[in-house]
């Protein structure tokens, strides 16, 4: 087993990072560019936060793809969009996740299909609880978690799962291993300078990406005063020791939804889902023309239009009101 | 409630069939879909104090009627939601024991309950990629009762799943907990034909009730295995007016219950 896990990863090395990381108090606001030429190299793996179309980091996302990053490894509980993005752009190497389409609505995703099938990108399937547990035990600093989930199955199989017998009961319990990302991306509501990040509505997995993590890059639609949790510790969901970049980018993760901010785009995503199909990596190339290659995300959302948005606004509110 | 006979589609269907099979008092784990529409028929018939969990970490959330959510991790899956948690956590949850039900879907079925969503084909190379696990491999591990539930097909029911995501009886008889799924497992299995459940022993499927308007032979002829068939076979009744009345208000668009 101790073979097996020196695979994956080296726990000396990866506390290592944390413990060689400056802890200060300190301003870590930057643009985009700087966070993404900063932190992700090629070939990192990158956790992405959010799920599916909620709290999607798009803003970096798009920056990695105009860096032309390559060979990465992106890791998610449900990946979307923007891994059509990313495979179109030639940036992926493998998709470590539980489920990956561009949502129900629309099927199942074809680049997903084309480049999986083709043996173009590895796609590594772990039950969404496993996934979740891998998080974790990275976050908690040890290699392991047990679980029920997967036991039996060809997940079990296909990922070369370890099984126990419980020295208290004598059951079988599976060990997911820890999954230790190279840098987290993570979309918030706010935060301040240092990096203390409060998130709204549901959280997914991203308090613990934020642990497991080497390095962890904010957005947040609004940057606040650190009084805002001064006042309120408890706001504080990821605090700022976690953070190594905070950028404001309003509107930071769509055409994915932002709790108490702003609902999904889902002709955005019909229209896209649309392109693909009829054209392929074609569509998503067009796509990335338009809106990604040579803009900024500011041009990207000025495309969108300041009526559509405010429109998203208003739908957040009549749903969660 | 009236049982005049009404025309339905199969996703209708399937919806109310699997609507009678989830008991008051208890909680539910759903997905997106044919299982959304169930369990909210049934909070609005027989089980008025059915509690839904969705898998983005959402505990006993009020849907609005004609504004379903099109993923279970989504602001309009979170309606007025009596807490949240992350996504780990609803599933741990789950392990702990907390989740009655498990309503589930399935690409391909075989004779022990275990489910396909991952590939058709070989995983490494597959001849077609689906998009995954997401929650069910832990919801078939860890939920009290599965409830799974699709169209009664012969490509869909076979001897053997091309891979199996989600653990049902495994290869029969105990072979399930000798893997250490101490817990759980498939419960009935609901097509559009009929309802199946388990043979207590061998753990392979077994007809014990058929819809309506099918036959066994129907069942048997869509089916890619032999199927056990119980001594006190049922039929069931129809779904009744009622129902497909408060079906079609919850999802008059038909989000959650298209084609079919």
């Amino acid at each position: 087993m101790s073979n097996k896990s020196a695979h994956l990863f080296d726990l000396k090395e990866v506390r290592g990072r944390i413990e060689r990381k400056d802890k200060s108090i300190r301003p870590k606001i930057m643009s985009l560019q700087d966070a993404v030429k900063q932190f992700i190299p090629s070939g990192s793996h990158v956790a992405v936060g959010g799920c599916l179309y909620s709290r999607t980091p798009t803003a970096v996302i798009h920056e990695i793809i105009r860096q032309k990053r390559a060979d990465l490894t992106i890791s998610r509980s449900l990946t979307g969009m923007e891994a059509d993005l990313l495979l179109a752009a030639s940036a992926l190497r493998k998709v470590v996740t539980s489920w990956w389409s561009i949502g129900y609505a629309w099927g199942i995703s074809r680049m997903m299909r084309k480049f999986v099938q083709e043996g173009k990108v590895e796609f590594e399937e772990w039950s969404h609880l496993a996934l979740g547990l891998r998080y974790r035990a990275a976050g908690m600093g040890t290699s392991f978690l047990p679980t029920f989930s997967m036991l039996g199955t060809d997940l079990e199989r296909t990922n070369k799962v370890e099984k126990i017998v419980c020295p208290y009961t004598g059951e079988k319990m599976l060990l997911v291993p820890a999954l230790y990302p190279d840098v987290g991306l993570i979309h918030a509501q706010r935060a301040d300078k240092f990096g203390n990040v409060e998130i709204n509505g549901f959280h997914f997995m991203d308090e613990d990406i934020a642990r497991a993590s080497g390095q962890v890059i904010v957005t947040a639609e609004e940057i606040v005063d650190s009084d805002h949790f001064r006042n309120q510790p408890d706001r504080t969901v990821i605090p700022f020791f976690c953070v190594d970049a905070v950028v404001e980018v309003p509107y930071g993760s769509y055409p994915s939804e932002c709790w108490n901010r702003y609902d999904a785009d889902f002709s955005h995503f019909s229209d896209f889902s649309q392109a693909t199909n009829e054209k392929g990596v074609n569509g998503v190339n067009e796509y990335l023309s338009k809106y990604v290659y040579g803009k900024s995300f500011q041009n990207f959302l000025d495309m969108i239009g300041t009526g559509r948005l405010v429109e998203l606004r208003k739908s957040m509110e009549n749903v969660i009101r | 409630m009236s049982s005049a006979k009404a025309s339905y589609t199969k996703a209708e269907l399937l919806a109310v069939m699997t609507s009678r099979l989830l008991e008051d008092k208890k909680t539910v784990f759903v997905g997106i879909g044919l299982p959304m529409a169930a369990a909210l028929l049934a909070q609005l018939t027989r089980s008025p104090a059915l509690s839904i969990i969705f898998e983005g970490g959402i505990i006993a959330p009020e849907l609005k009627h004609g504004e379903m959510p099109l993923s279970t991790n989504e602001i309009r899956a979170g309606r007025r939601a009596m807490a949240f948690c992350d996504i780990t956590d609803i599933f741990l949850y789950q392990q702990r024991g907390y989740i009655d039900y498990g309503l589930l879907g399935a690409a391909q079925i075989d004779q022990y309950g275990n489910i396909n969503t991952s590939v058709i084909g070989d995983f490494h190379k597959p001849k077609v990629r689906l998009p995954g696990s997401g929650g069910a491999n832990d919801i078939a591990s860890s939920s009290t009762r599965v409830l799974i539930t699709l169209i009664h097909e012969k490509r869909r029911f076979v001897e053997k799943v091309d891979f199996v995501t989600s653990p049902g009886y495994l290869t029969g008889n105990n072979s399930r907990v000798n893997s250490g799924l101490i817990f759980g497992g498939p419960f009935k299995v609901i097509t559009d034909l009929g309802i199946m459940g388990f043979d207590q022993k061998s753990k392979r499927l077994k007809v014990e009730a058929i819809q309506s308007d099918a036959t066994i032979q129907q069942i048997r002829d869509n089916t890619g295995f032999e199927l056990l068939v119980a001594d006190n076979l049922e039929r069931i009744e129809a779904p009744t007016k009622d129902e497909l009345r408060i079906l079609r208000e919850i999802d008059p668009e038909k989000v959650m219950l298209r084609g079919t």
